[in-house]
């Protein structure tokens, strides 16, 4: 792999908190490796930012391994940026080239408002999880764990589903700000295995009907969700929480 | 006097004994008790799930924007029980066993029989909640193998186990805020223990989106905080671990046990440059299938495929051929560092190693031909299959591997290296789980207890989930049974308003110091000294001289940080400045433990004992024990020691040969 060094022109969202309107800053950074991750050219950025006295862009990253899901910039356009199926701190400088300019905006949905620079809130998915997103199972009921046997590909496909990192990389796509893939892939999860079972009814209306309370919009289908998403969940589990959807509403018992 | 409180009788009987005869606290009294959890990840979302569904009033605290992303999360590779699935000897004995002697013998006795008594129970309540682990075609749970064990008891999904495992505690979680017996309290860092009267009675904890500062009362506190790996600057750890939690309470009076026993993971991606951030790991089931080597040439300028295959040097297999590539972790990491510094390192940087799975795509390939019935595949064929049932085992790593690099680790063989990853020190608790401020407990890797000086692959996961979900709740109850006449202490009390004004001083006082340098350049520098002279070897010269730097890194610190930002806002400069004075101070903790311990054991090596062969050389007779330290002013500590006693595995020279 040859490496290089390049400069580059950043268009930064700056937005001191909730209340400010915000707006674009342009910033220069020159000799960054295109070994470096997108976070790291970030850190340099920063860096240079406190020493100059001003105050450092804030954004969010934990793990910076691609997991956790914290990290969230938009970045010329996209969710994570260019490549597939990565989230923004694995994203690498390899991906631009000498004399680009980048756009960097945090996510923007009326469900996740901007805490300052490119730092959303996101609690809105804890609140839909907190609303059927588990089994209800205390501590210390279980069975052993092989006395119900599950068929290995509907334990791969439920693991496929809970695979899914809770970024928030799927409303930011979408044009309607909708939640359906990240709810979806939560309703998959639990349906798809014979522990979820008992609650699949209730779990699915649940989940539902808080992500419609915290403002998130309606899924009209165009897929940008399951394109950006980082851990390329499927937008089948969007039509199986239309299936489990529909079963649930249509039958009479609970 | 430390008190481990271990209780008396057989090992094998000690926890049904104790749980057969602990206090216990009646419903009623249960919803007026208040307990306060510091940190989401396994051990502290499965304590507050737990401590939630019995009926006790919890408040989590965690400083990401939701539980669901502390740094368990990022745990790869799998999680161990004593199940016996495979029918290949494993038994409860057996894991108490091998994490005992992986442990180089430093931890007790007692407490690592009770992680393998309820390690099956772990899996059992995580496939309760739908945690989708690995299966195979008859619908049963798979597992794998791991360093330093001879059986297969890993359980796993593919490389993100940790994700599954926290996603199943997170879910467990918010079901209790759903149901109101859980608060969460996320994007909020503690920043001191509240004691009155000599028992832990609450925190102050900062709210990161407004700074501003809170006062909660617990009648209990649980640290489940994770480790120090950030103390090094580099590491596997997420940028946001810290020691502060745990430091605040050694501060208050929780002795701090065998700081210098940290971990150095074998296969991680090497550092490429002053700009690197952290380190990836790449999982230790790597090596249940890639083979480890080196060019037998000294820096030998072919590329990995050109050499042939008798002139490489798998190094692992020809030292230690009972255990091969699946030594323990400690091992694996001094025997790549001997061959780096001896020169045949390979790379631009010449410090790393190959983890090469070129045979085990073959190997793969060939069975997968055999169960497709082709008859005399090509080696494409056999190489098309192996690469796809790598990709089932290991997929997510592998991507990793080619986005952080580059390159294409299915061609070309990955380039890996140790790097810091856990801390197996942590705060000295008892058999209770409770460090030595009453009422005040330390779960998960934020404890010391049950991995002495080497923690074995894929336990982490289950101490974590162990503490928080099969044993705090039975020795929680014995303290709490005794409170039960305390009334919830008022917030306004005296103590809550002197550590508040003790913790608002010091963010002003950082604040207003108003120097040159970001708290980000004395992170670096103290993680520079830190892996130099108290990393993967350690001499007696270099840690005095560490100590010696760090106590001046420290005094330059509090001269010439520069926080942006105000006190009063978002602002991440100053919790990162915080979180490095806390990790400075503790530096030079590690480097007097380290120092103080003249023996080499799991790893912790100190070069002045080694046997001829290059292998660590333990003193039982003078070291068989915990060292506990007292802080007992700025800069000063006081060592108390815990005997180690063996009443069933007799400590040997470990040998994986």
């Amino acid at each position: 792999m040859e490496h290089y060094t390049m400069n580059l022109t950043l268009k930064v969202w700056r937005q001191k908190n909730k209340k400010d309107r915000g707006g674009f800053e342009t910033y220069s950074v020159s000799d960054i490796s295109s070994e470096m991750s997108f976070l790291e050219m970030f850190d340099v950025l920063n860096e240079r930012l406190v020493t100059e006295g001003k105050d450092p862009i804030s954004f969010d990253h934990d793990c910076r391994e691609g997991i956790c899901g914290m990290c969230s910039m938009y970045i010329n356009g996209r969710p994570h940026g260019p490549w597939e199926g990565t989230t923004t701190c694995q994203l690498h400088m390899r991906a631009f080239k000498d004399g680009d300019t980048i756009v960097v905006e945090p996510w923007r949905a009326n469900a996740f408002p901007v805490i300052k620079d490119l730092v959303v809130d996101r609690s809105a998915f804890d609140r839909i999880i907190q609303a059927g997103g588990y089994i209800s199972v205390n501590t210390g009921n279980a069975v052993d764990a092989n006395s119900i046997p599950v068929e290995k590909d509907k334990a791969d496909t439920a693991f496929a589903s809970a695979a899914c990192i809770g970024c928030g990389a799927c409303v930011a796509a979408c044009k309607n700000a909708s939640a359906l893939l990240f709810v979806s892939a939560k309703v998959s999860h639990l349906a798809l295995l014979p522990q979820g079972g008992p609650e699949r009814k209730t779990r699915v209306t649940a989940m539902v009907a808080q992500m419609d309370k915290e403002g998130f919009g309606s899924c009209t289908a165009t897929g940008a969700c399951e394109a950006v998403c980082p851990k390329e969940i499927s937008i089948s589990n969007i039509a199986r929480l239309n299936a489990e959807y529909g079963v649930s509403g249509l039958s009479s018992d609970k | 006097m430390l008190k481990s409180n271990i209780p008396a009788g057989p090992l094998d009987k000690k926890w049904e004994d104790y749980k057969g005869h602990v206090k216990l606290v009646n419903p009623a009294n249960k919803r007026n008790l208040e307990v306060i959890i510091i940190g989401t990840g396994l051990a502290g979302a499965s304590a507050a799930a737990a401590l939630g569904e019995l009926g006790y009033k919890v408040k989590a605290f965690c400083f990401q924007d939701s539980p669901r992303r502390a740094h368990s999360i990022a745990a790869q590779g799998g999680i161990n029980a004593a199940k016996n699935y495979q029918n290949d000897g494993d038994s409860i004995f057996r894991l108490f066993y091998d994490t005992v002697k992986g442990g180089d013998y430093r931890s007790r006795e007692a407490n690592v029989h009770r992680l393998a008594e309820v390690s099956a129970n772990i899996i059992d309540q995580c496939v309760a909640q739908g945690v989708p682990f690995a299966r195979e075609y008859g619908g049963l749970l798979s597992n794998r193998s791991f360093g330093g064990t001879q059986v297969q008891r890993t359980f796993y999904a593919a490389g993100q186990t940790g994700q599954q495992l926290l996603i199943g505690a997170y879910q467990a979680l918010e079901r209790q805020v759903a149901l109101g017996n859980v608060e969460m309290y996320t994007r909020h860092e503690m920043l001191d223990v509240v004691v009155i009267d000599g028992k832990a009675r609450g925190i102050i904890a900062r709210n990161l989106i407004t700074g501003q500062l809170e006062r909660h009362f617990g009648h209990a506190v649980l640290l489940c905080s994770g480790g120090y790996g950030n103390v090094f600057y580099l590491s596997t750890n997420a940028m946001g671990s810290n020691v502060t939690a745990a430091w605040k309470a050694h501060k208050k009076g929780a002795y701090f046990g065998n700081p210098c026993f940290t971990q150095i993971h074998p296969t991680c991606i090497p550092v490429t440059g002053d700009h690197q951030s952290k380190l990836t790991l790449m999982s230790e089931s790597l090596r249940n299938d890639g083979r480890i080597w080196v060019p037998k040439q000294k820096n030998d300028p072919r590329k990995p495929n050109e050499i042939p295959e008798e002139e490489r040097d798998y190094y692992l297999e020809r030292r230690y051929p009972a255990f091969g590539n699946l030594v323990p972790r400690d091992v694996a990491s001094r025997a790549a560092k001997e061959r780096c510094d001896a020169g045949f390192g390979v790379g631009s940087s010449k410090q790393a190693v190959y983890l090469d799975y070129a045979s085990a795509i073959e190997r793969y390939g060939k069975i997968e031909c055999r169960k497709h019935s082709i008859d005399n595949p090509s080696a494409e064929e056999i190489r098309k299959h192996g690469v796809d049932v790598v990709k089932e085992k290991y997929g997510n790593l592998f991507d990793m591997y080619n986005k952080i690099t580059g390159e294409d680790p299915y061609t070309t063989p990955m380039r890996i290296y140790p790097a810091v990853h856990y801390t197996m020190g942590g705060l000295w608790v008892d058999y209770e789980l409770m460090t030595t401020v009453p009422g005040l407990y330390a779960l998960g890797e934020a404890n010391f207890s049950d991995h002495g000086a080497n923690r074995l692959g894929a336990s982490a996961l289950m101490q974590g989930l162990a503490d928080g979900y099969f044993v705090i709740p039975y020795t929680i109850g014995n303290y709490l049974s005794g409170e039960i006449r305390t009334a919830a202490i008022a917030t306004s009390h005296p103590a809550f308003e002197a550590a508040e004004k003790a913790v608002a001083d010091r963010i002003s006082q950082l604040k207003h110091i108003d120097g040159k340098q970001s708290p980000e350049s004395f992170h670096k520098r103290l993680g520079k000294i830190m892996w130099d002279k108290c990393g993967m070897a350690r001499n007696e010269a270099g840690l005095k001289e560490a100590i010696q730097e760090i106590k001046a890194l420290k005094e330059e610190f509090w001269r010439d940080v520069r926080v942006t930002g105000d006190i009063d806002e978002f602002n991440p400069e100053l919790d990162k400045a915080g979180r490095v004075a806390d990790f400075i101070e503790l530096g030079e903790l590690m480097c007097m433990d380290a120092l103080q311990r003249r023996e080499s054991c799991g790893g912790h090596f100190r070069e002045e004992m080694q046997t001829e062969d290059g292998e660590a050389r333990r003193d039982d007779d003078h070291f068989s024990f915990v060292a506990a330290w007292e802080f007992t002013g700025e800069g000063n500590w006081e060592l108390h020691k815990e005997p180690l006693e063996f009443e069933v595995v007799h400590p040997s020279q470990r040998s994986y040969k």
